[in-house]
């Protein structure tokens, strides 16, 4: 095994956190740093039209990644505003005609907030459950749509455990019902097909850092035939036809540009690659370590991620051992509130498990020798932690642990 | 977040980990916290007829900051009598790891520990005590 990761070089195993910059993409965006700084929306001289050019291309690479029309891109700064635009955007436009949102309870913060303050001006919220895999019951959403239902806002992945959504078939049902689609695809893009017509789906959010682009840069498709009209939360110059005002950062609209391109490219190769690789993760894993659980569905999922608990292990002390390599946990022992993942419970797994999961993100730079690494390591620490764990003692006394009456602090 | 050295060299190199006889009249088990939030510690004391405790051990399922906290408990209370070990404060755990302000709680539950431990000795001491009264 070699030591060539350390502390502070640890192994990134964090790809649902963020993706570094393709060089390729960084090589795409350097012009447009220095020589081509033209102000994309400078009508008068060469350099406004060749940022213009460069972004239209750009355009045209994000609809592509999507199968929508270029005219039907806008820009934002991420999938956060993409996110808070798309939901608040036609709440304000219709919100005369039809006051009821649906979404579901593990989406991303910026959803559930923006429906939150939605639900601070008068809208109805529905806040879908989901099954234990993470996936939502299309009958729970059929029950759900009333003649009152303006939007159905389902993300596509799922940033933890990333599970993929029935986006087809919620398409489907939206579109019978005449109710917009909005999905948050920010960990969906490069990762799966996607296709807003075959999936009725009329806004879809893109981030640029989730996808080997830069940070700073999203998307927001919105439909033109059946259109969405949106009111724009950014006033100013009328950019993006009137949807999104403020001069486009050019580097940043090409980097996103080059970063779909070669995400669509390389999809399907990357996809068996990664999918081998979690594989091998996971067996590697269950070989080391006894009890450990996979939360979200398996199958429906991203081949770049793999969430598991390892009971009786707290994430965070794991976490802390295996600092040679970048992952995330699910327990939130650092934040106040000491509650972990709202994901993970909405899962129904239990707080003692969800306080033992990690996350780990696998991607484009992933190699085989890093999954090799990583489930030495990570079997190490759990077994030298479950030495210290008086969890573990009680558990292979026979104890049952639901038994004792624990005082909740 | 960086940890202090201390913090991390009682996360790495844990003392004093280990079980003692439950059962055995002059050990004292403090079990604090609960696996649903994330901490539970272990800590057990054994104490000599003069009321010194002699040995302590401890398992800690949690973050680094309660395993290095109750690693750093078990050394503390060596040595020490009862009450001197009864009087280890929260703070100083705190203060000897340099605790971040949302790893507090681990430094507390550490100082549950003992007193539990300390109070579980002494109930079962005391119904020894009883039983000897009884006899005599």
């Amino acid at each position: 095994m070699t030591a060539k990761w350390t502390q502070n070089h640890p192994l990134y195993l964090d790809y649902q956190a963020t993706t570094p910059t393709d060089p390729r993409v960084v090589e795409a965006m350097g012009p447009f740093w220095t020589n081509k700084f033209g102000n994309p929306h400078s009508r008068n001289h060469h350099y406004g039209w060749e940022a213009e050019d460069a972004v239209e291309i750009a355009r045209e690479q994000v609809a592509d990644i999507i199968g929508a029309t270029k005219k039907e891109v806008i820009f934002t700064s991420g999938a956060t505003e993409s996110n808070n635009l798309a939901i608040k955007g036609v709440a304000k436009f219709y919100g005369d005609q039809k006051n009821h949102i649906i979404t579901v309870v593990t989406e991303h913060k910026c959803v559930l907030e923006s429906c939150r303050a939605l639900q601070q001006d008068g809208f109805d919220v529905t806040y879908l459950h989901v099954k234990e895999n993470g996936l939502i019951d299309l009958d729970d959403l059929r029950a759900a749509i009333t003649d009152k239902t303006l939007i159905v806002s389902v993300m596509a992945v799922n940033n933890e455990i990333g599970v993929i959504q029935p986006l087809k078939e919620i398409g489907a049902i939206c579109r019978e019902n005449k109710v917009f689609f909005h999905t948050d695809a920010a960990q969906a893009v490069g990762k799966v097909p996607l296709d807003v017509n075959a999936m009725n789906i009329d806004m879809l959010s893109i981030s640029g850092h989730k996808v080997y682009g830069p940070m700073g840069i999203g998307a927001l498709y919105v439909r033109r035939k059946p259109r969405v009209r949106l009111t724009p939360l950014i006033h100013g110059g009328g950019q993006e036809r009137g949807m999104r005002s403020g001069t486009l950062p050019t580097p940043l609209v090409v980097g996103l540009g080059k970063a779909c391109e070669l995400a669509k490219k390389e999809m399907a190769a990357e996809a068996e690659r990664l999918h081998g690789f979690r594989q091998k993760l996971l067996d590697g894993l269950r070989e080391r370590i006894p009890e450990i659980y996979v939360n979200g569905d398996l199958d429906n999922r991203i081949p770049g991620n793999l969430n598991i608990s390892f009971a009786y292990v707290e994430g965070e002390g794991l976490m802390m051992g295996l600092k040679d390599l970048a992952v995330s946990s699910g327990s939130a022992c650092t934040s106040a509130s000491l509650e972990p993942s709202y994901v993970l419970r909405a899962l129904g797994v239990e707080d003692e498990l969800a306080h033992t999961s990690l996350r780990l993100g696998m991607g484009r730079f992933t190699t085989e020798d890093d999954i090799d690494y990583a489930v030495e390591r990570i079997a190490k620490e759990v077994n030298r932690l479950r030495e210290l764990s008086p969890l573990w003692d009680m558990a292979q006394a026979g104890i049952d642990l639901k038994s004792i009456k624990w005082a909740e602090h | 977040m960086a940890y202090s050295k201390e913090l991390i060299d009682h996360y790495e190199n844990p003392r004093n980990v280990g079980a003692m006889d439950d059962a055995s009249g002059d050990v004292g088990t403090g079990l604090v916290g609960a696996p649903a939030c994330g901490d539970v510690m272990k800590l057990q004391i054994k104490v000599s007829p003069e009321g010194i405790i002699e040995d302590a051990k401890f398992k800690t399922f949690g973050c680094g900051s309660a395993i290095a906290s109750s690693s750093l408990v078990t050394e503390w209370v060596k040595g020490k009598t009862l009450d001197e070990a009864g009087a280890i404060k929260n703070t100083d755990i705190a203060e000897e790891l340099a605790l971040p302000p949302v790893k507090i709680h681990c430094s507390v539950l550490a100082e549950d520990a003992i007193k539990a431990a300390i109070q579980d000795y002494k109930s079962k001491s005391g119904a020894k005590d009883d039983n000897q009264d009884a006899a005599e």
